[in-house]
C-alpha cells in the first residue's frame, strides 16, 4: 500500500489527473485482500474478477476524456446484508446462503453510477442484530488495531476492510449504532443518515423504522462523496425523502463559530471509560479552539433509549424475519411431514441465537395481552424522546457525545452477555429512535494505540453541518492506518 | 319460542387497478403461474412496498357512493401469520384506522326497502393462491403468486341483516355499487367478490346478541343464502334442545348442505397487528377526495327515480334498466333519439335484452347502435310493425348490422294495412276453418283469438292488428 492514496479525495484527484491508472489501483487491493482477509474476517465475497474488469471499463472511459463520477475508481466493501443482483447476499445468516438477489439496492446502483467499484461483500453480526461481528454466522471479524478485539458491529466487516486497508470506503447499515460503533472502533468517519435520506430498497430490514444505509470512511470529506452519491428521494421507498442539495464540506472551511455543541453531560458520569472519556474532553476542547460555543444540556437517561428500542427494533424484526421459511427462497430443511415442521426446522436451524432470542423477544412485545405493556408504551416512549431532544435543539445547533462507553473490546469479552452488550449502543441509538443523522469520527488512540471516537448528532436535515464540522475537525486527514 | 337471527357481512372487492397495491406488476388474473411477480410481491428481502395511489381513490369512490366518511389520514399495519401464499408472513392492511368508516346501503326486501349499516372500509393486499395436485401419488403444495398484493377492499357491516334473503340483497346492492362506480367487477365466480359471514340467533325480542358463529367458503349467492338457512337451524336448533352456540369457524360445505366446524387453528390466531413501518400514513387532500365526489356516477336508486320522472316510463321498467350502469346508458341513448321512451323502455328491457343473453352478449358489447335502435322505436311508435315483426327486425339487426327500415324493405315486411289484401287473406282463412267459424257463429266468440293468431301467421306477422281483427270479426259476422 506504500505510496497508495489513502483517501477517496486523494485517490480521484490522482486518477483524474492522470498521476495514477485505474488496474494499478486495484491491485493492491486486492492483494491485500488476499494476505489480510483470512485473518481479519472482513470479507464475506470477494469480487476480484469483477473488480477488475470494472477497473478496466472505467479507465477506459477516462481515456476517452470522460469523467465517471465524483467515485470513480473507488474501492467500496459492500456490507451483505445490502442487495446486489447475481451476487451472494446472505445478511451474515445460514438461512441465506447461497441466496442470489435478483435486484440491485438504490444506494448500490448510485454508488455505481458514481463511478465506485464493488470490491466485495462486507462481514456482519446475523442480520445486523450485534455490536461486535460476533454473531456472524460466518466467523467473527477482527479488529486491524489488534486482532484479538472486535472491530465493532454490526457493520464490524466493512470498519475492518477500511481500517485493514482493503477498502477506501464502504456502505454498512446503522439501526441503532451500526456504523457508528465500529467506526468508534476502527478510527473511521461514518455517516448515519436522518431516516429517509437514503433509500432502504435493497437493505435486507431488521428495524424497518430504523434502519439507514450509512456510509463509512476514513474522513469526513470522503463519507461526504459516499453520501452524496446514494442520498435522495427514491421510488421503490416510500420513506424516502428530498433532502435538498448535496453536502459540500468545503462550505464549512471557515471556522465553526457562533455553533453551539450541547454536551450531555449526566451521560459522562459512571460506566465511561477513563480514555473515552479523556479523548472526549481532547475533541471538546479542540471544538472550543476552533470557535465552537460548548453548552451543557440536558437529555433523558440514555438507558430508557436502550429499553424502547430493543422492544421497537425487536418487533419489526420479528415480522421482517417471518419471510425467511425455507418456502421460495434460502436453504430449506428437508424430510420433514407438513409445512409447520418445514418452517420449524428450517428456520430452526436458520436462524443464530441471537437472532432468535430478538424473534421471540419482539413476538412477545407484540402479542395479545403484552402488545399495550411493552410495544404501545415503548412507541409512546419513542415520542417523549423525540420531544425531548427537539426541546433540546432550540438551545443548540448540535449534540457533542461519545460514540461508545469503551474502546474495541476482546472477542469473546461480551458473549455471554447480552446485556452488556446491548449497553455499547447506550449512545448511538437515540440517533435512530428520534431519525436524526449522526456522524461518528476518531479523536486520537489510547495509550494502548486503540481508535476513540466521538459523534455530532443533529439536526433534521443536518447531514452537511455535522460533516462539515467533522471536516473542519480532521481536515481531511485521516486516523493512520495500524501497522500489518 | 320464535328466534331472529344478527347477521352481518365481511366482504372483500377486488379493486379494479392496473397494477398491484404496492408494486408495479399487472394485477392480472388469468396469467401463466408466477408471471405477474417482482421483488416485492415476492416478499423478498429488502424489497419495500408503495401504496397504489388508484387503490385508495377506488376505496373512496365507493365510501362517497354509500355516504360514508373518507378519512384524510388512514394508516397501514402489519397482521402476521405463516402461510405458504404470504411471502412475507404478514399482511399489509389498514386496522387502526380505516380509510372509509360509516355509509350504509338500502336494499329491498320483502317487506319494503331496509337501510344496512356499515361500519368501515378498508384497504389490503390479497395473498397468493395455493393448489394441492398429485404428484406420482404424493400430495404437493405448489403456490401461484399472481394474484399475490393485488388491492383488495374489505367492505364490513354491521350486523343490521336479520334473514338469508337479506344477506342475498344485501351482496346483490353492493355488487351493484362496485360495478357502477367501477371500483370492482365484483365477479364472485372469480373470486372477485369473497364473502365471509358473522352469524348469531337469539329469541326474538331479546336485545343482547347470541354467540356468533363465522361462516367460510362461500362463493356464490346462493351460497350465502343457504348456507346462512342452514346455520340457522343448526344454531336454533341447539338452542331449542337447551345447549349453547360456540364461538368458532364453520365451513359451508356446499355438497352436503350444512356447515362444519373447521379444525384448524385460524380462529385463534393472535396477529400481533402493528403499524407498518414502510409506509408512511395515507394522507388524502380534500380537494382530491372533493374531485372523486364529483366525478362520481349516479347511483342506481338515484337514477331510477330520474328516469321515471324525466322519460315518464313505468318504475318497474326503470328498475330493470338501471340494474347496472352500462345497461342504463344504453337505454338513456336510445331514449334520447326515440320518440317513445316507454317504447325504448320496452324495445331494451325485454326485447333487446332477452335477445343479448340469448347470444351471451353483455350490453358493452352490444352491436347495435342506440340510433338503429331508436329508429326502431320510431316505427313501433308509428304502428308500422307488430310486435311479431320487431322482434324478427331486432334479431336481424343483431345479426346483420342494417339499418331497420333497410330489414324491412328488403324483406317486405312492412305492415300491411291496404283492405284488398287483408279482405283477402280473412277470406281465405275462413275457407280453411269451417269448424271454427261455425263455433263462433254459435257464440263460442273465443275462437276469435285463435282466428287472430291463424291470420297473423298466414301473414308473416305482416296484417295490422287492429285492422284485421275488425275485418275478421266483420266477415265472421256475415252470412255465408
Amino acid at each position: 500500500m506504500r505510496g497508495a492514496p489513502g483517501t477517496v479525495s486523494a485517490l480521484t484527484a490522482a486518477l483524474r489527473n492522470g498521476a495514477l491508472r485505474l488496474p494499478e489501483v486495484i491491485e493492491p487491493y486486492l492483494d491485500r485482500i488476499r494476505k489480510r482477509n483470512d485473518e481479519l474476517g472482513a470479507l464475506l465475497h470477494v469480487f476480484d474478477e469483477g473488480a477488475r474488469s470494472r477497473a478496466r471499463e472505467l479507465q477506459r472511459r477516462l481515456d476517452a476524456g470522460d469523467w465517471p463520477g465524483p467515485l470513480t475508481g473507488v474501492p467500496v466493501a459492500v456490507k451483505d446484508n445490502i442487495s446486489l443482483a447475481g451476487h451472494p447476499t446472505t445478511a451474515g445468516s445460514r438461512i441465506l446462503k447461497g441466496f442470489r438477489p435478483v435486484y440491485t439496492a438504490t444506494a448500490v446502483e448510485r454508488l455505481e453510477a458514481s463511478g465506485a467499484i464493488v470490491i466485495g461483500k462486507a462481514n456482519l453480526d446475523e442480520f445486523a442484530m450485534g455490536s461486535s461481528n460476533e454473531y456472524s454466522a460466518y466467523g467473527a471479524a477482527r479488529n486491524p488495531y489488534d486482532t484479538g478485539r472486535v472491530p465493532g458491529g454490526s457493520s464490524g466487516g466493512c470498519a475492518a476492510a477500511i481500517a485493514g486497508g482493503l477498502a477506501l470506503g464502504a456502505l454498512g447499515s446503522d439501526t441503532g449504532g451500526s456504523v457508528r460503533q465500529p467506526a468508534a472502533f476502527c478510527g473511521l468517519v461514518a455517516l448515519k443518515p436522518q431516516y429517509g435520506s437514503v433509500s432502504r430498497y435493497g437493505l435486507i430490514a431488521f428495524g424497518s423504522s430504523l434502519d439507514q444505509i450509512a456510509p463509512m470512511a476514513r474522513t469526513a470529506r470522503d463519507c461526504a462523496a459516499l453520501y452524496n452519491a446514494i442520498r435522495g428521494v427514491d421510488p421503490h421507498d416510500a420513506t424516502s425523502r428530498e433532502d435538498g442539495a448535496p453536502v459540500d464540506v468545503e462550505a464549512w472551511s471557515q471556522p465553526p463559530r457562533d455553533v453551539r455543541l450541547g454536551v450531555p453531560r449526566s451521560w459522562l458520569a459512571a460506566g465511561l471509560d477513563a480514555d473515552v472519556r479523556a479523548g472526549f474532553d481532547r475533541c471538546c476542547a479542540r471544538f472550543a479552539k476552533l470557535g465552537a460555543r460548548l453548552v451543557d444540556v440536558a437529555l433523558p437517561d440514555p438507558s430508557w433509549a436502550v429499553a424502547t428500542y430493543h422492544i421497537l427494533a425487536n418487533a419489526e424484526a420479528s415480522t421482517n424475519l417471518a419471510r425467511y421459511d425455507g418456502v421460495r427462497y434460502g436453504p430449506r430443511a428437508a424430510g420433514v411431514a407438513s409445512v409447520d415442521v418445514l418452517y420449524a426446522a428450517t428456520r430452526g436451524a436458520g436462524f443464530g441465537p441471537e437472532v432468535k432470542r430478538r424473534i421471540l423477544l419482539g413476538t412477545y412485545v407484540l402479542s395479545a395481552g403484552y402488545r399495550a405493556a411493552y410495544y404501545a408504551r415503548a412507541a409512546r416512549a419513542r415520542l417523549a424522546l423525540r420531544a425531548a431532544y427537539a426541546e433540546v435543539l432550540q438551545c443548540v445547533d448540535a449534540l457533542l457525545m461519545p460514540t461508545t462507553p469503551t474502546p474495541a473490546f476482546r472477542l469473546g469479552e461480551k458473549l455471554g452477555d447480552p446485556l452488556a452488550m446491548y449497553l455499547c449502543d447506550v449512545f448511538t441509538i437515540g440517533a435512530n429512535l428520534t431519525g436524526w443523522p449522526a456522524v461518528a469520527f476518531p479523536v486520537g488512540r489510547n495509550p494502548a494505540g486503540l481508535p476513540l471516537g466521538a459523534q455530532l448528532c443533529g439536526p433534521l436535515g443536518g447531514e452537511d453541518l455535522l460533516l462539515g464540522l467533522v471536516h473542519r475537525f480532521d481536515g481531511g486527514e485521516p486516523l493512520p492506518l495500524p501497522e500489518g | 319460542m320464535t328466534y331472529e337471527a344478527v347477521i352481518g357481512l365481511e366482504v372483500h372487492a377486488q379493486l379494479k387497478t392496473a397494477t398491484k397495491m404496492f408494486c408495479a406488476c399487472p394485477a392480472a388474473f388469468e396469467a401463466p403461474p408466477n408471471s405477474c411477480v417482482c421483488p416485492v410481491c415476492l416478499g423478498h428481502p429488502g424489497a419495500l412496498p408503495v401504496a397504489n395511489r388508484r387503490a385508495a381513490e377506488l376505496a373512496v369512490r365507493l365510501g362517497l357512493a354509500v355516504g360514508a366518511t373518507v378519512r384524510a389520514h388512514s394508516s397501514w399495519a402489519r397482521k402476521s401469520y405463516f402461510y405458504p401464499d404470504l411471502p412475507k408472513g404478514y399482511q399489509i392492511t389498514q386496522y387502526a384506522e380505516p380509510i372509509v368508516t360509516g355509509g350504509a346501503l338500502e336494499i329491498e326486501t320483502t317487506e319494503g326497502s331496509r337501510s344496512i349499516r356499515l361500519v368501515r372500509m378498508h384497504l389490503e393486499e390479497d395473498a397468493g393462491r395455493s393448489q394441492h395436485p398429485e404428484r406420482s401419488g404424493e400430495r404437493t403444495t405448489r403456490v401461484d403468486f399472481n394474484r399475490c398484493g393485488t388491492p383488495l377492499l374489505e367492505i364490513v357491516s354491521v350486523p343490521d341483516l336479520r334473514t338469508p334473503g337479506e344477506a342475498r340483497a344485501y351482496l346483490v346492492r353492493l355488487k351493484q355499487i362496485l360495478q357502477y362506480c367501477a371500483v370492482s367487477d365484483a365477479d364472485m365466480e372469480k373470486g372477485g367478490l369473497r364473502c365471509d359471514v358473522n352469524i348469531s340467533v337469539r329469541p326474538a325480542g331479546e336485545e343482547r346478541l347470541g354467540t356468533p358463529a363465522e361462516l367460510k367458503n362461500l362463493n356464490s349467492f346462493r351460497h350465502v343464502e343457504r348456507a346462512l338457512a342452514a346455520e340457522i337451524t343448526r344454531q336454533v336448533a341447539r338452542l331449542r334442545r337447551g345447549e349453547t352456540v360456540s364461538r368458532e369457524t364453520r365451513r359451508w360445505d356446499p355438497a352436503g348442505g350444512r356447515t362444519h366446524a373447521m379444525r384448524d387453528k385460524e380462529a385463534e390466531h393472535d396477529y400481533r397487528y402493528f403499524p407498518e413501518p414502510d409506509l408512511p400514513p395515507l394522507i388524502l387532500d380534500p380537494d382530491w377526495i372533493a374531485a372523486i365526489e364529483r366525478s362520481l356516477p349516479e347511483m342506481p336508486d338515484r337514477r331510477r327515480a330520474r328516469l321515471v320522472t324525466q322519460y315518464g316510463i313505468r318504475p318497474y321498467d326503470a328498475r330493470l334498466l338501471t340494474a347496472t350502469r352500462e345497461l342504463a346508458d344504453y337505454f338513456e341513448a336510445v331514449a334520447a333519439r326515440a320518440p317513445d321512451a316507454q317504447i325504448a323502455a320496452n324495445l331494451v328491457g325485454s326485447e333487446l335484452l332477452g335477445l343479448l343473453h340469448e347470444h351471451k352478449l353483455e350490453v358493452t358489447a352490444c352491436p347495435i347502435r342506440p340510433q338503429a335502435l331508436a329508429d326502431l322505436a320510431g316505427l313501433r311508435a308509428k304502428g308500422t310493425l307488430s310486435s311479431k315483426l320487431i322482434k324478427q327486425v331486432l334479431a336481424e339487426m343483431l345479426a346483420s348490422g342494417e339499418a331497420p327500415e333497410a330489414i324491412i324493405r328488403s324483406r317486405g315486411w312492412v305492415q300491411v294495412e291496404d283492405d284488398t289484401q287483408l279482405r283477402a287473406w280473412v277470406i281465405a282463412l275462413l275457407e280453411t276453418h269451417p269448424q271454427e267459424v261455425a263455433d263462433y257463429r254459435k257464440g263460442k266468440t273465443a275462437v276469435l283469438e285463435f282466428l287472430m293468431g291463424q291470420l297473423m301467421k298466414r301473414s308473416q306477422g305482416r296484417a295490422h292488428p287492429e285492422i284485421a281483427r275488425a275485418l275478421l270479426e266483420e266477415l265472421l259476422g256475415a252470412k255465408p
